[in-house]
């Protein structure tokens, strides 16, 4: 992992207009993140609904303005470019989207759907027959697959399908939005194996946004929290699954319920709500719902600093195995 | 007492192309006061299932054979329309997955609440009152003030903790959970399970769980049942069922899941192979085509082998467990 990254997300901002003519505010989506991604690296992006993982990835293939910060991909500053400049950028930076068989046209035939990415860039002088037999063989479908239609594939036939899109025109960043979603877990992990062989063998870089901490532990190699529109920690994902040091990271990871029955619950519990991107808490925005605030994360903001080999922005960030004050401590709440 | 049981179902749609079954010789008891989990990946038949208790099968599925026997007199496969009609939301109620297609978006969360209760005999203010009492159960804020609120103005971990109290406001014997966390997230879930295990308790109700996610089957469910392709292949304790799978399918499906993966690993297992086209049910045993220890006897279908105390398993093998390492 040296060299110059693939891409760079440098103090990223979205900001999304709210309110009537005269009252017109605007709520950050996402607010102020940066992040490398490197030849060869997975790169994770995880939070609950609405912590601005998929805007934050639209914004990085263009498909989202952004207000603050800069975004280079190979080198070149992609940010703000006009819809044709940035076109044989998306050659290069391939996007999967969310819901496998919702992204395929009902009416295109297998065959059809992988090769409309030549289309679109204007190859059609390329041997579409025989780029339609070697994307399908890499993504491991059968060559009569091409007469198919959506409606006739199952949901991880249809993945597949959505990667070989992804990497028809050799990609060296592909942006995956909750890549195993819907799918059953013996199909999840297929996938999932697809994505990572194609990542070694083309040398491929990756994002993948999840909200399936488990599928990032086995994929990730490094990981990045995401709360309110910004990263609450950041690092290696085994460092961080062996001990967050975020509180909130902590309780996602310990919302995880795993297929044991007799395994103890030391679930570190969370009041249920996510603040209002409307009405961000003062301080650490976390101080809401975490179980370990204290009366200055409601006052100070947290600087994000090195813990561990991790960026972390927590006034009190945890000791590794840290367990959950007894409620009634708790100053808040 | 047992809630509701289900011997030996079998389902069937006609279709274009001929006849599918859909549940073969399903079997399985829901006992009073436990949570009984279903587990099984698309296409197994569980939304089925469901909808055969319910009285909803589509117009081309038809019960070919088997019973439903609810509260030990009720036999839901002869109950006509209008019989079912009286025991569903009343003694049998449901949660779907989606909260937000499960509530009316222009009628006030208040007036649904009540509108529901259209069989009860209370007053008005009665029922008001109970709507209030069951919103601050599910722990919705200020549920006073909510009543008057529409769907619209609640966060989806608040819409389905609100289907859930609509669910069990009539407090039934039998609630039928189909997969009513697969939408949230992972700590709303954890929440939102949590919650329906302390409601359960309290009212006394059974549940009948239906989840693809093993992990929520394992923390919530007293019992599980899985379910291949149509068919029950395993049920017993979720202990017994987690601790010592005997059929391999259930074997293959626990060992998929990447939580059980502790390590780290580049290249999770999968289950080869496809789930087989129901309109052409092979003879035997239906999941040989994709197992392991197939051998020449599973050309003929498996009888159900009980292995001890009520753990069930459709397979030749279901007393001769692999041995430990052969699994690795």
């Amino acid at each position: 992992m040296s060299g110059d990254p693939i891409l760079k997300v440098d103090d990223v901002e979205v900001a999304f207009p709210v309110g009537r003519i005269g009252r017109r505010s605007s709520i950050l989506g996402v607010a102020g993140v940066s992040f490398e991604v490197h030849r060869g690296e997975t790169f994770a992006l995880v939070g609950e609904s609405g912590s601005g993982k998929t805007t934050l990835a639209r914004a990085v293939n263009g498909l989202q303005a952004i207000s603050r910060g800069t975004i280079t991909f190979e080198g070149r500053r992609i940010d703000g470019l006009a819809r044709q400049a940035m076109k044989p950028i998306r050659k290069r930076m391939a996007m999967m989207f969310q819901d496998p068989v919702g992204s395929l046209s009902p009416r295109m035939t297998v065959g059809d759907l992988v090769t409309e990415p030549f289309r679109i860039h204007g190859l059609e002088d390329r041997n579409l027959k025989d780029e339609t037999a070697r994307l399908l063989a890499l993504v491991g479908l059968t060559r009569d697959f091409a007469n198919r239609y959506p409606h006739q594939l199952s949901g991880g036939q249809a993945r597949r399908v959505g990667v070989a899109r992804a990497i028809a025109l050799n990609p060296t960043l592909i942006i995956a939005d909750e890549p195993t979603a819907g799918l059953d877990v013996s199909v999840q992990g297929e996938v999932l194996n697809l994505l990572n062989e194609l990542r070694e063998r083309l040398g491929l870089a990756m994002v993948v946004i999840t909200h399936n901490l488990h599928v990032v532990h086995h994929i990730a190699d490094r990981v990045a929290v995401m709360y309110l529109g910004r990263f609450v920690e950041t690092g290696e994902t085994e460092a961080v699954f062996q001990a967050p040091a975020h509180p909130y990271t902590a309780a996602l990871l310990s919302a995880n319920p795993e297929p044991d029955p007799d395994k103890a619950r030391d679930r570190i519990a969370l009041p249920a709500e996510v603040p209002s991107l409307l009405a961000r808490p003062p301080g650490c925005e976390f101080h809401t719902r975490c179980p370990w605030a204290e009366a200055r994360c409601s006052r100070e903001v947290p600087a994000r600093r090195d813990v561990g080999g991790r960026r972390v922005a927590c006034h009190f960030p945890l000791a590794p195995g840290a367990r959950p004050p007894p409620r009634k401590e708790r100053p808040h709440v | 007492m047992t809630v509701l049981s289900v011997s030996d179902l079998n389902v069937s749609f006609s279709t274009e192309e001929g006849r599918l079954l859909a549940l073969k010789n399903v079997s399985f008891d829901v006992p009073e006061r436990r949570i009984v989990g279903i587990v099984g990946e698309s296409g197994c038949g569980k939304s089925t299932l469901i909808n055969a208790v319910l009285g909803l099968l589509a117009k081309n599925g038809r019960i070919d054979s088997g019973s439903i026997l609810f509260e030990g007199r009720s036999e839901l496969t002869s109950l006509g329309p209008a019989q079912m009609r009286a025991l569903r939301g009343v003694r049998i109620s449901t949660v779907f997955q989606d909260p937000m297609g499960a509530l009316n978006p222009v009628i006030s969360i208040g007036q649904q609440m009540v509108n529901i209760q259209y069989r009860s005999k209370r007053s008005k203010a009665e029922k008001i009152a109970l709507a209030a009492e069951m919103l601050k159960q599910v722990r919705i804020p200020d549920a006073e003030a909510a009543l008057a609120r529409y769907p619209h103005e609640f966060s989806g971990g608040m819409k389905q903790r609100i289907a859930i109290a609509m669910a069990l406001m009539m407090e039934p014997s039998l609630l039928i959970a189909d997969e009513p966390t697969t939408a949230l997230d992972a700590t709303l879930e954890v929440a939102t399970i949590e919650l329906l295990k302390a409601l359960q308790e309290k009212i006394g109700c059974s549940v009948l769980f239906i989840s693809h996610h093993l992990g929520v089957i394992a923390e919530l469910c007293d019992d599980v049942v899985v379910m291949y392709a149509g068919e029950v292949v395993e049920r017993g304790t979720t202990r017994q069922v987690f601790n010592d799978p005997r059929h391999p399918y259930t074997l293959r499906l626990l060992e998929c899941d990447p939580a059980r993966q502790h390590e780290r690993t580049r290249h999770l297992p999968t289950i080869p192979g496809e789930i087989p086209d129901l309109r052409r049910r092979p003879e035997g045993c239906i999941f040989a085509p994709r197992c392991h220890r197939r051998h020449a006897a599973c050309a003929a279908a498996p009888p159900d082998i009980d292995v001890g105390r009520g753990h069930v398993a459709r397979c030749f093998l279901a007393d001769r467990p692999e041995p430990a390492e052969a699994t690795a």
